[in-house]
């Protein structure tokens, strides 16, 4: 029974995880693609008009998969700072790292086109709104990861700062997601609804479910090249990185 | 629906436009600053070991 299951810790070893990630950044890239490509076609041409907010509610199709994305890849950076902080892994807190830039550039793409989405719908480019301003502060917590991470030169330090941080923020989140219903607020409610019946057309669901996946597997496929990068960096020094990359040019 | 009235998106044009062009300039971006940040390490490597060997 005992070598049937698989040995999870054989990848919190950078050596053993360096190639994984470079087998799964092609698939994740190409799954991406597709997905996005899709999504794209039926986000234009698929999705009918709204029939209250026109042509403009189009930009809910980049705009909640974004949101969404930037809240999620926040919990994973949480979920790998605990692994981190329990088993001490240094593949966890690679991740983390590798994960950081990407969900601040949702965060920031979600900004965005919510204030591209705010102009024509509600007159305004920015509100301190309590989703928006929360989503604001979700921006400063990534910001603030990398540069207390990147400021702290030992590295085992800077890590376990770093997951500590993520920790600490992560009421953050909760208090993004549910804005919309604790306060009376200028951004509207949620468009899709988890147990009840979607306030919207079908293909539209579709459209920003493929969209969101799409997004999704950008975010691996990104995590794990960056990781790649993060692992190279850091154990320039041992044999198996020196033997990777050798001496030429 | 000719193409410019495709582009003008009924209006917003603008909107729709500058939230999907940012997302994708971000999304194209990223790829490429990550390609040339992983070609940067291995350079610095490899004259970290050119180096080393050079010592040796």
């Amino acid at each position: 029974m005992q070598n049937r299951l698989i040995n999870w810790f054989k990848f919190s070893s950078p050596a053993t995880f360096y190639p994984l990630a470079g087998r799964l950044a092609p698939i994740f890239w190409t799954l991406a693609l597709i997905l996005i490509a899709i999504g794209l076609y039926m986000s234009f041409f698929v999705a009918p008009t709204d029939y209250k907010q026109g042509e403009g509610y189009r930009i809910i199709f980049v705009h909640v998969p974004a949101s969404l994305l930037s809240m999620f890849i926040y919990l994973v950076m949480a979920f790998w700072s605990i692994l981190g902080l329990t088993f001490n892994t240094r593949v966890s807190a690679m991740m983390t790292q590798a994960l950081a830039p990407t969900g601040a550039m949702f965060t920031f793409i979600s900004l965005w086109t919510g204030a591209f989405w705010g102009k024509p719908m509600w007159g305004t480019w920015w509100v301190w709104d309590a989703r928006i301003t929360s989503e604001l502060i979700l921006l400063f917590l990534y910001l603030g990861y990398m540069a207390l991470h990147g400021a702290i030169d030992d590295r085992r330090r800077g890590d376990r700062a770093g997951a500590i941080l993520v920790l600490v923020g992560v009421v953050n989140i909760p208090i993004i997601y549910y804005s919309v219903e604790w306060w009376n607020t200028l951004h509207q409610g949620a468009t899709i609804k988890i147990n009840q019946e979607s306030s919207m057309h079908e293909t539209m669901g579709h459209a920003m479910l493929l969209m969101g996946l799409g997004f999704w597997c950008y975010t691996v496929a990104a995590a794990m090249v960056r990781v790649r990068t993060i692992i190279l960096e850091r154990e320039h020094s041992t044999t198996w990185v020196r033997e990777l990359i050798g001496d030429k040019a | 629906m000719s193409f410019s009235e495709w582009l003008d998106m009924g209006g917003y044009g603008l909107y729709v436009w500058g939230s999907f062009g940012m997302t994708a300039l971000c999304m194209i971006v990223e790829p490429i600053l990550l390609r040339s940040s992983s070609k940067a390490a291995r350079r610095r490597i490899a004259r970290l070991n050119r180096l080393e060997n050079n010592d040796a």
